[in-house]
């Protein structure tokens, strides 16, 4: 009697073994195919500029071109390189992720953490794959989102680590 | 094992058990979760980047937590009880729901403000937050399922297994920040190399996680008491009228 109880419970402790396996490797093929969905934003290298000219220009991933198509682009903006113009309220700077550079024009309201050098992740649409004077690809944000990392600190404490030296920069 | 499983399950001991625990629950939640709270509204510094904002972080990082644990917790019970079919273990399943369902809730609702204050949004549909909306919905199917047969045995398999292949999101949740690029920021606490956090806003973090713990904890008695009881007064209902 006991020993078909424990037959019973090992058959269905393999059913639940196998329904969860055969249901991570359906999500599994799930996700891996919509990597590209589900990454929430590109960041500059992906849309890095090109020198052909535009009409040949096609992005990654199905083969359309990304100029004209609304993007989230991410990356850090590059010390120095924001510009604001107080009467129009337009703003520019750069983004890199440390390999390519992109110019990222926008009228509005920045974040509360906006900060040169911090990531962030601008929303619209990229006007030209060319490079421009300085070999940036150029990008119109209707929106920028700030983007902070994992570390948290007492306010003031970073000035210190600054003078010591022990300043982490972020990646 | 069996034996052991079948001596946990008893009704008595149950009672027993919760009676003498129930008390402790609260009072450490009321203590850690009240000690925890102040201390990080009133005390802890702000952020250096964040600044005051940060301090959502104690409402939000113990509801996130528990969203997933409790949901763990959910599916641990689900395997057992497709295993054993032993009831109590769907019990407890439908006990811890609700719990986590409030947390979940809890978590999307300070994580949206938190996000307006510091990224500048509302709501976006990265991994992390569209995983965790996944989630909430497991919880939502949980209940819709749960009420959608007549017969309490087959509800009990069905709402089991739909908890079981659920749980498939909760690794998804804790790496969706590591697997894509996401706006969510990657984990502070359970990571590779130690926490991020400065011991000032860990600390006080720590007794809010603790807090929320054991007022879940607390409240799992609460629920499962009142589900079991119920169903002895449905049950005498039955017998008497027949």
């Amino acid at each position: 009697m006991k020993g078909r109880i424990h037959k019973r419970m090992i058959r269905r402790l393999a059913a639940i073994a196998m329904l969860l396996t055969c249901a991570s490797l359906g999500v599994f093929f799930i996700l891996s195919a919509l990597r590209e969905n589900i990454v929430f934003f590109l960041v500059p290298s992906d849309i890095a500029p090109i020198k052909a000219s535009e009409d040949e220009l096609e992005g990654k991933g199905n083969g359309e071109s990304l100029v004209g198509r609304r993007i989230r682009l991410g990356g850090l903006v590059v010390e120095g390189s924001l510009m604001q113009d107080a009467t129009s309220g337009e703003v520019s700077f750069t983004l890199t992720d440390g390999q390519a550079r992109v110019a990222v024009s926008y009228r509005g309201l920045l974040p509360d953490l906006f900060r040169e050098g911090q990531g962030v992740v601008a929303i619209g649409e990229i006007t030209s794959r060319a490079p421009d004077k300085r070999g940036r690809a150029t990008f119109r944000a209707e929106r920028v989102l700030a983007k902070h990392d994992e570390y948290y600190m007492p306010r003031g404490l970073e000035k210190s680590l600054k003078k010591r030296s022990l300043w982490r920069e972020q990646p | 094992m069996m034996k052991r499983l079948l001596r946990l399950t008893n009704p008595t001991f149950v009672r027993t058990l919760s009676n003498s625990l129930r008390g402790f629950c609260l009072l450490c939640a009321v203590l850690c979760g009240g000690l925890g709270i102040a201390w990080g509204a009133l005390f802890a510094p702000a952020d250096y980047l964040q600044g005051e904002s940060v301090r959502i972080i104690y409402l939000h990082v113990p509801s996130a937590i528990l969203s997933s644990v409790l949901y763990g917790a959910m599916g641990v019970s689900s395997a057992v009880f497709l295993i054993t079919r032993l009831p109590a273990f769907a019990l407890l399943c439908q006990a811890i729901a609700p719990i986590g369902l409030l947390y979940t809730a809890l978590c999307i609702a300070t994580g949206s403000i938190w996000g307006k204050l510091s990224w500048g949004a509302w709501w976006v549909w990265d991994a992390r937050l569209t995983s965790l909306l996944v989630l909430f919905f497991l919880y939502v199917g949980y209940f819709a399922l749960n009420d959608a047969f007549n017969e309490r045995a087959r509800a009990r398999i069905a709402t089991s297994v739909l908890v079981l292949v659920g749980a498939i999101d909760l690794p998804i949740i804790k790496f969706s920040v590591e697997w894509w690029y996401s706006l969510h920021q990657p984990a502070s606490l359970l990571r590779r190399g130690g926490s991020t956090i400065h011991p000032d806003i860990l600390q006080p973090l720590l007794l809010s996680i603790l807090g929320a713990s054991f007022f879940a904890a607390w409240a799992t008695f609460m629920t499962y008491d009142n589900i079991s009881l119920s169903m002895r007064l449905r049950r005498l209902e039955s017998t008497n009228s027949s």
